[in-house]
């Protein structure tokens, strides 16, 4: 299942440091791939640290699927935010920190209270899912970039989540790792928030993308179109590799 | 991927291995000792460790015993004797302990006849030193025999199985994923300052690798905190599922006599015990 999303108007500001969102409006439907692009500290990655209850709201609305995200949500509501939205974090030696990558993507349904087959289960469908059931007991450190990544999606996928949202998931990976991870996420089902400056990854996963500068949205189109101007991305510190230029 | 490529990747990861902390103290092989569960091996290590260290000094029959069962399981174990030895270099310095000892110690002499001069060394020190020496070698020797034929996995899951508490499995757990990783970080920042012609000899050069212990302190303190929230995404309610040990079981891996294996080392240590009584 996937569901959609809804912010509006979120504000927010770290303890003591200026605001880095002010407030921030994005739409996402249910099933829909949506790329946010941005230069770097324009509050992308604290706007995706919402979605899953890490930070809490100072202002605004928030909704993912039927549920109200507000800074009250017992701890129950929390969990079960944290299952429905899976966030692939950044650097993956941090998502990675349990001796075996079979130990690792366990971790998830195990906190959910599943055990025995239903946990093997979930385990070996995510491994599966990212075509790293041969990494199972493989210490996380000894594995490639790509695989690392790979993996850490499946942590993700063993929640069974119906929104996906992945921090700078191209960071540190070949071309070769790059093209495998696109073909992945464009096979998945939930609803996926692909966060990046990679600008010709988001081409390749996601029909849609908006713009984040200054905490706010400011632009919001179909990715091919929005990369073809050359001008807005320019105003926002982004720019397609030398050489590219769509027509 | 090409077969060159594969090539590559994996003498990329064979480098990585290597160059990790822990990851490199296992060696794989088939032999009884490798094959044993990793909980019997550790009873087995820790009973040793007992009875060696409640070995009275002058007990030497029993110290020759403990030093074949230790002999004898590096040979069962096929570890390499050169690795063997290398690995117990973290003794060296108790060794000096116990070779000083007889030196200064006090007590009846003896004269001991060492080609151009005699040396006058106290008969208790020896006795001593002795004892220390032969306790240092012969522990250590179990921990490398213990973490030459253990995958470090097995080791936290042998822990779980002893009921260990779930907060020192996670300690243990978490130091021994990131210790690498630091060691890592280390040697980034280290190969950056000697990129810039750093070239410490003297103490008084020792300021950037102060500074730079800092910053990596921080960093650590940081990605703590960036680990806590990937559990926290991942429904962690602050405590570990199934007390820590590992979630997902390799299959059951042959199991040889392992009550039989730990229970000598006890059997070893009652015998010091009655040896100690006696005397």
């Amino acid at each position: 299942m996937s569901v959609g999303l809804r912010a509006e108007g979120l504000e927010f500001h770290y303890p003591g440091g200026p605001p880095v969102l002010t407030g921030l409006d994005l739409e996402v439907a249910a099933g829909e791939r949506v790329a946010v692009l941005g230069p770097n500290g324009s509050g992308k990655t604290t706007f995706a640290l919402h979605l899953n209850g890490l930070l809490e709201l100072q202002g605004g609305r928030l909704h993912v699927g039927a549920t109200d995200v507000h800074r009250d949500l017992d701890r129950a509501a929390l969990v079960e935010l944290r299952r429905r939205v899976g966030m692939v974090f950044q650097d993956a030696d941090d998502q990675l920190f349990m001796q075996t990558v079979a130990d690792d993507v366990a971790f998830g349904p195990a906190n959910l209270g599943l055990t025995g087959d239903a946990r093997t289960a979930r385990v070996e469908r995510a491994l599966g899912a990212v075509h790293a059931g041969h990494l199972a007991m493989r210490t996380p450190h000894h594995l490639s970039g790509g695989e690392q990544r790979r993996v850490a999606l499946a942590t993700v996928l063993a929640m069974e989540p119906d929104v996906l949202v992945l921090d700078e998931p191209t960071a540190n990976l070949d071309p070769f790792g790059r093209r495998q991870l696109a073909e992945l996420l464009t096979g998945l089902t939930p609803t996926q928030l692909v966060v990046t400056h990679d600008l010709p990854f988001a081409l390749a996963t996601c029909p849609r993308s908006v713009i984040v500068a200054d905490g706010r949205v400011v632009a919001d189109a179909a990715t091919i179109d929005l990369l073809a101007d050359t001008a807005l991305l320019g105003r926002y510190r982004l720019e397609l590799p030398y050489g590219m230029r769509l027509v | 991927m090409g077969g060159r490529h594969a090539r590559n990747a994996s003498r990329d990861r064979a480098t990585n291995r290597a160059t990790s902390l822990h990851a490199h103290l296992h060696l794989p092989g088939h032999t009884v000792v490798h094959r044993l569960g990793a909980a019997p091996k550790i009873v087995g290590v820790v009973a040793f460790a007992i009875a060696v260290a409640v070995t009275p000094q002058r007990a030497w029959l029993v110290f020759g015993a403990e030093a074949a069962i230790a002999a004898g399981t590096v040979a069962l174990a096929r570890l390499p004797l050169r690795t063997a030895l290398v690995r117990l270099a973290p003794v060296v310095p108790f060794l000096i302990v116990a070779a000083l000892m007889p030196v200064v110690g006090r007590g009846a002499r003896v004269d001991v006849d060492v080609g151009l001069f005699t040396l006058r060394l106290s008969r208790e020190g020896l006795w001593a030193g002795g004892a220390v020496a032969a306790k240092t070698v012969l522990g250590a020797t179990a921990s490398v025999v213990l973490a030459s034929t253990t995958p470090v996995p097995d080791i936290i899951g042998g822990l779980g199985r002893l009921r260990v508490p779930a907060a020192l499995i996670a300690i243990v757990a978490f130091m021994l994923r990131y210790v690498d990783l630091l060691a890592d970080q280390l040697r980034r920042m280290r190969t950056a300052m000697v990129a810039r012609c750093h070239d410490p000899r003297w103490l008084w050069q020792a300021r950037p690798i102060a500074t730079s212990l800092g910053t990596l302190f921080v960093r650590t303190y940081e990605r703590g905190e960036r680990v806590h929230q990937a559990m926290l995404a991942r429904g962690f309610t602050g405590t570990l599922p199934d007390g820590g040990r590992p979630l997902h079981q390799p299959p059951a891996r042959e199991q040889v006599a392992p009550a039989a294996l730990a229970g000598v080392p006890g059997l070893l240590a009652a015998a010091a015990l009655v040896a100690w009584w006696l005397t």
